[in-house]
């Protein structure tokens, strides 16, 4: 243990302690602003770039940066002398002076960490004022990037490389210059970028933002000729209410429709539904491979991969094409979802496709690219029309006048609403197998599950793995969230080190709770916690908790689809890859 | 006899390759090619009146030696045994011709020992390198000392990092030696970035054995095999003699497996950087080589703990190396007695500005900036008086009249506002002012900056534009507090060396100079006339004979007046380039 004095406080920490985490030890909160620890989730990202939080250490020349420096027996440490406050201040005058002031219409405004700094500095003058930096703004399908708003932070690089190694998002130019890019400054667009979005998720100003569609779904919902369909993602329940001032973690189903149905939507449906379709498809196809292969053919490739997540689908379109056989070609919910409801619904309530909008509530951004898929069309009519995140549904809530505490619970219209805990917990790592393996473990073995609950599944860490007794086959799983994780179950696979039958992959941290279009955690890992600890909440609640027993689905596969993987399920709600390796990133 | 023909870049530059063919050529026809030999060598230093050719045995120097002089050389140097005289160099004070070197006030104080055989030796020829000592201290050490006995005498020398740092070389080694890792590396430091600096470039020009042979050094030391030099891809030259002298040291068993017998194995590969100011900073010099983007990140660790590929790594700068063999060639004892008390051994400098004799020197710690100026560097150019002079490089300080009896070494420079840097030495005559001077050293930074952290990226970009304020006569008194505050701030709180020095030259000229910038802010006024926006060119009526000269070389036609009629400057069309100034015979343009 080391001893030293912080603000004439002795404190004892660690030996490789920093100097701001002895200082919270004292509930001393030193100032950051590209620092980002994200705990459990093992994502430090302390670049020691931004400066704001430099303090006083005696006998050193220059101030220290207290998110990098270690602290050192006998050290003592002042974080607010006069010498300190002054550099703070004047560093951050200076990231201002090269920032736009136009906070009153950023879409970061009020949920930025510059402008929270600013408040905190009281800053009220700018002394050094200067050329400011200009850039092209980027238009992508999913992501805007406004690098004028650009603190060199290098949070999102740090997401897009270490994290994800995806590896689009880096330092170029020198000096006053310098700003994060995809290579040669080209467009997002043009880079391998997933659109994930957890370089938009931990961005601490405006400079990362998803694409807006409430204008679009505004004017949408005010056409009277035009059948108004709505589905929300599991995760998205878990978090809505963090927009309202609720605690993390607080469950918001009830609000959220009724919300979504006064904001003038005609059906508020869930996403849930669908996931219990992409179990039905998704598990029959896992039980297919599954037992052909156990037959010994050699043409079957396992383990199966999921497909639900639009972020890790284009990740192994660019960095693993060769490997696009692996992942079950099931669609993702949104996609089934929109599949469905623009024929098997929109028949029932005699609409045509076109007369008819599907809008998603994603915890993703991902999600707005996905939709925009040409495969995902028909004749040119997209079946899901456009997807808007989390923050964008909870804004256009504040801007239709609502009291979201104070609103009703409400029930999600049918057959599209009905769906089990097993698709709940779709919004967390872990979910979407261990959904498969409640249904594929009854459908296989014919018996009813005694526990419900994989414990063994769920978890936090990065890469787990369990294995499932299925009535005497040990059924091997793996599970990665975060695609730099994704990457190494790949590697192994690749190599021949895999004896996993069957894995989950999610993109982001977390799984959908930690997704790209999520309420900011401001670099806070516990709020992802608390919003996984709810969904399985959500799904212990539920009176029904296995896919293959959800009626409206039953219902769905009698009247209309025959069954699991019939001709017609693979026309709707089955897909194919790219290989977008190909695809020359270099040409526009 | 021999005929040393500097092959440095200076003289290159100035053709003295053909110079070196046409010698050949006239000694062959001549029939004297088996008795004279010619030989390129690396740079003499006195780069001012380059080419230089230097006679053997005689020590007659010749400078500012043309191709076409090579006829005259043959036949009246060496056939005749006659001097020509023209090509001896004229002392600037008394005007006499002086035909050894060694009676040039250049080269009379100084010592060279990183630089002991440019100038004398053939870099691309090992053999010459072998005849000058080369290879004996890495056998020696190799042979006779155990790591520990050799860092301990490097520690005993006292020699410094010659890169800027000035941190103890032997320690340094010591460090990385305590490390335990299944790999190391030791790194040369060749990304030499002041702009007017070319030690680093004339040592691997002229003598690139000398630093192979002190890598090895370090590596037998540190425990590492494999040794990387890190030079930037503009120095061609200097990467061509580097790749010719490891294949000569590869072929003769200096590198590679069981050196000398020793059972040590060290090899050496280059890294070419793209010439980034910043990737002289270790850790970004680490991450460039690393492929990485070139930009330091915060140390611990140092590269001494976790360096290139997340191995031990001991980086040495070019100088430094230089200096390794000669110290065990010769013993500790003998360099620490170089120098002063905390500075051991000698310096390079490159010597530029408004100064009569440019070019690299050597020269002891602990000698005057007075001695270097005007003793070495033969004084300030066309009998100007003498301002200030730049010590370190773009961050260096400027220092004035009352530091040059200061006896230069790291503490000292230090002490007064300035550095060592890695030795680049500017002088700055009346005419020059020390705002635009400031503003030009940040017009480098800002350039230079990795911008990766917030004071250096736009806190130097922000100083930039208040020098520039004031230069214009924009600025007022609260400019120059707030460019004071800056500079304070920048110094403490940036990431690396760069942004912790790129204040100096802003904050030495303000603490030297103050008046000068009083004088742009309060009353619109460059007192050395340079600042174009505070000045006005006049014609004195008194003084104008009507010559017309000004009038037929102003490049905006802005001057107007018959022949022998007194001339006028159209304000309002001027652009202020000073070539009427520059033409006038008759005093009779002055800048108001």
């Amino acid at each position: 243990m080391i001893k030293l004095t912080i603000d004439n406080r002795t404190v004892e920490v660690e030996k490789g302690t920093t100097i701001y985490h002895a200082a919270k030890k004292l509930d001393i909160d030193i100032p950051t602003l590209c620092y980002m620890n994200l705990g459990d989730l093992k994502i430090e990202h302390k670049p020691g770039g931004c400066r704001v939080c430099v303090v006083e250490v005696e006998g050193r020349r220059n101030l220290a940066p207290a998110c990098a420096t270690e602290c050192f027996e006998g050290m003592v440490v002042q974080t607010h002398s006069i010498r300190v406050l002054n550099a703070r201040k004047t560093v951050l005058e200076l990231i201002l002076s090269d920032h736009p002031f136009d906070c009153l219409i950023c879409a970061k405004s009020g949920n930025c960490d510059l402008q929270d700094m600013a408040i905190k500095m009281g800053v009220r003058s700018i002394p050094y004022q200067g050329e400011k930096s200009t850039y092209k703004p980027d238009f992508s399908p999913a992501i805007i990037r406004d690098m004028d708003k650009c603190i060199m932070c290098r949070r999102c690089e740090t997401m897009c490389n270490d994290f994800q190694t995806v590896g689009v998002l880096s330092g170029v130019n020198r000096g006053f210059e310098a700003v994060v890019a995809p290579a040669f400054e080209r467009d997002l667009d043009h880079s391998e970028c997933t659109y994930c979005g957890q370089c938009v998720a931990v961005c601490p100003t405006g400079a990362l933002t998803e694409v807006d569609h409430t204008t679009q779904l505004i004017r949408d919902l005010a056409d009277p000729a035009k059948k108004m369909v709505v589905q929300t993602a599991p995760a998205v329940r878990a978090a809505l209410g963090e927009a309202f001032e609720m605690e993390p973690g607080s469950l918001v189903t009830g609000k959220m429709v009724a919300a979504l149905r006064r904001l003038g939507f005609d059906y508020v449906f869930d996403t849930d539904f669908a996931a219990d379709l992409t179990i039905m498809e998704e598990g029959t196809e896992l039980l297919d491979r599954l037992t052909r292969f156990l037959d010994g053919d050699k043409k079957v490739k396992l383990p199966m991969l999921t497909s639900c997540c639009p972020g890790w689908v284009n990740f192994f379109e660019y960095h693993f094409p060769d490997m696009r056989d692996i992942p079950s070609t099931a669609r993702s919910p949104q996609q089934m979802f929109g599949s469905i409801a623009k024929s098997y619904f929109a028949d029932q309530i005699n609409t045509k496709r076109e007369d008819m909008v599907v809008v998603s509530v994603m915890p993703c951004v991902a999600k707005k690219y996905e939709c925009t898929r040409e495969e995902f069309s028909v004749n040119g009519n997209p079946d899901v029309d456009y997807s808007i995140s989390t923050r964008e549904l909870a804004m256009l809530i504040k801007r239709s006048n609502m009291d979201f505490n104070r609103l009703p619970e409400e029930d999600f219209d049918q057959p599209m609403g009905e769906s089990t805990g097993a698709a709940v917990i779709f919004g967390t790592t872990g979910g979407v197998i261990e959904a498969a393996v409640r249904s594929a473990y009854e459908i296989h073995t014919g018996k009813t599950l005694k526990k419900i609950d994989f414990e063994q599944l769920r978890g936090i860490d990065g890469i787990r793995s369990a294995s499932v007794d299925f009535d005497g086959i040990e059924i091997n799983i793996g599970i990665a969230h975060g695609l730099g994780h994704a990457r190494k179950l790949l590697e192994d696979i690749k190599a021949g080190r895999s004896d996993y039958h069957a894995i989950e992959i999610m993109a982001c941290p977390g799984g959908c709770v930690g997704g790209g279009g999520q309420p900011l955690h401001h670099g806070n890992p516990a709020i992802i916690k608390a919003r996984q600890k709810a969904i399985y909440r959500e799904d212990a609640g539920k009176p029904i908790r296995k896919s293959h027993e959800n009626p409206a689905i039953i219902k769905l596969y009698e009247d209309f689809l025959g069954k699991p993987m019939s001709e017609k399920a693979h026309h709707l709600l089955h897909t194919h890859y790219f290989d977008k390796k190909q695809k020359d990133v270099l040409l526009d | 006899m021999h005929m040393l023909v500097c092959g440095g870049t200076g003289c290159r530059a100035s053709a003295s390759d053909m110079l070196f063919d046409n010698l050949k050529k006239e000694l062959q026809e001549q029939g004297l090619q088996d008795e004279v030999q010619v030989v390129t060598t690396g740079c003499f230093g006195f780069c001012e009146k380059g080419p230089i050719v230097k006679m053997i045995p005689d020590n007659t120097f010749y400078v500012s030696v043309e191709p076409g002089d090579a006829k005259e050389i043959v036949a009246e140097h060496v056939v005749k045994g006659r001097r020509v005289e023209r090509l001896l160099y004229v002392d600037p004070v008394n005007k006499k011709q002086i035909a050894d070197s060694k009676g040039m006030g250049f080269y009379k104080k100084q010592i060279r020992i990183a630089l002991r055989n440019c100038g004398l030796i053939d870099p691309e020829n090992i053999y010459e390198y072998l005849a000058a000592d080369g290879y004996e201290a890495m056998g020696k050490v190799l042979t006779e000392m155990t790591p520990e006995d050799a860092i301990q005498e490097m520690i005993d020398s006292g020699l410094r990092g010659r890169g800027g740092g000035g941190f103890p070389t032997g320690v340094k080694w010591q460090i990385a030696s305590k490390v335990s890792a299944d790999q190391k590396y030791v790194v040369c430091n060749a990304d030499e970035g002041d702009p007017g600096a070319f030690m680093d470039r004339s040592i691997l020009e002229g003598d690139p054995h000398s630093v192979l042979e002190a890598m090895v050094i370090n590596g037998y030391c540190i425990g590492a095999t494999n040794g990387l030099i890190y030079i930037r891809a503009e120095y061609p030259l200097a990467i061509n003699r580097l790749k010719i002298a490891i294949k000569q040291a590869r072929e003769y068993g200096l590198l590679g497996k069981d050196i000398l017998g020793s059972g040590f194995d060290f090899d050496v590969e280059i890294r070419y950087g793209a010439g980034a100011f910043v990737c002289g900073e270790e850790t970004a010099l680490i991450h460039s080589m690393e492929g990485e983007r070139g930009e330091p990140t915060f140390k611990p660790p140092f590269p001494a703990q976790s360096g290139y590929l997340g191995k031990p790594t001991n980086v040495n700068n070019v100088e430094t190396f230089a200096n390794v063999p000669v110290i065990y060639n010769k013993c500790a004892k003998w360099f620490a007695g170089i120098g002063t008390e905390k500075s051991k051994g000698t310096k390079v400098f490159a010597l530029a500005g408004k100064i009569n004799n440019v070019g690299l020197i050597e020269v002891p710690m602990g000698i005057t900036l007075r001695e270097v100026i005007f003793e070495i560097g033969g004084g300030i150019k066309d009998g100007k008086k003498f301002k200030a002079v730049q010590t370190g490089g773009p961050s260096g300080g400027c220092l004035t009249e009352k530091h040059l009896d200061t006896p230069i070494d790291f503490d000292n420079l230090l002490a007064v506002g300035s550095m060592m840097g890695s030795g680049g030495m500017i002088v700055m005559d009346e005419d020059d002012c020390m705002v635009a001077v400031a503003k030009f050293y940040l017009d480098f930074t800002v350039e230079e900056s990795c911008g990766k952290c917030s004071p250096c990226r736009i806190g130097n970009k922000r100083l930039y534009e208040l020098l520039e304020k004031i230069t214009k006569g924009q600025a007022d008194k609260e400019d120059l507090d707030n460019l004071r505050n800056l500079c304070m701030v920048i110094r403490d709180t940036s990431l690396c060396g760069l942004g912790q020095t790129s204040p100096n030259p802003v904050l030495s000229t303000m603490d030297n100079f103050m008046a000068e910038y009083i004088a742009h802010v309060e009353d619109d006024r460059c007192p050395s006339g340079v600042c174009k926006d505070l000045i006005r060119y006049e014609i004195i009526p008194e003084n104008c004979v009507g010559c017309t000269a000004c009038a037929r070389n102003c490049p905006v036609n802005c001057i107007a007046g018959e022949r022998k009629q007194l001339h006028t400057i159209d304000q309002s069309l001027c652009i202020k380039c000073g070539a009427c100034l520059e033409k006038c015979k008759f005093n009779a343009v002055a800048i108001i």
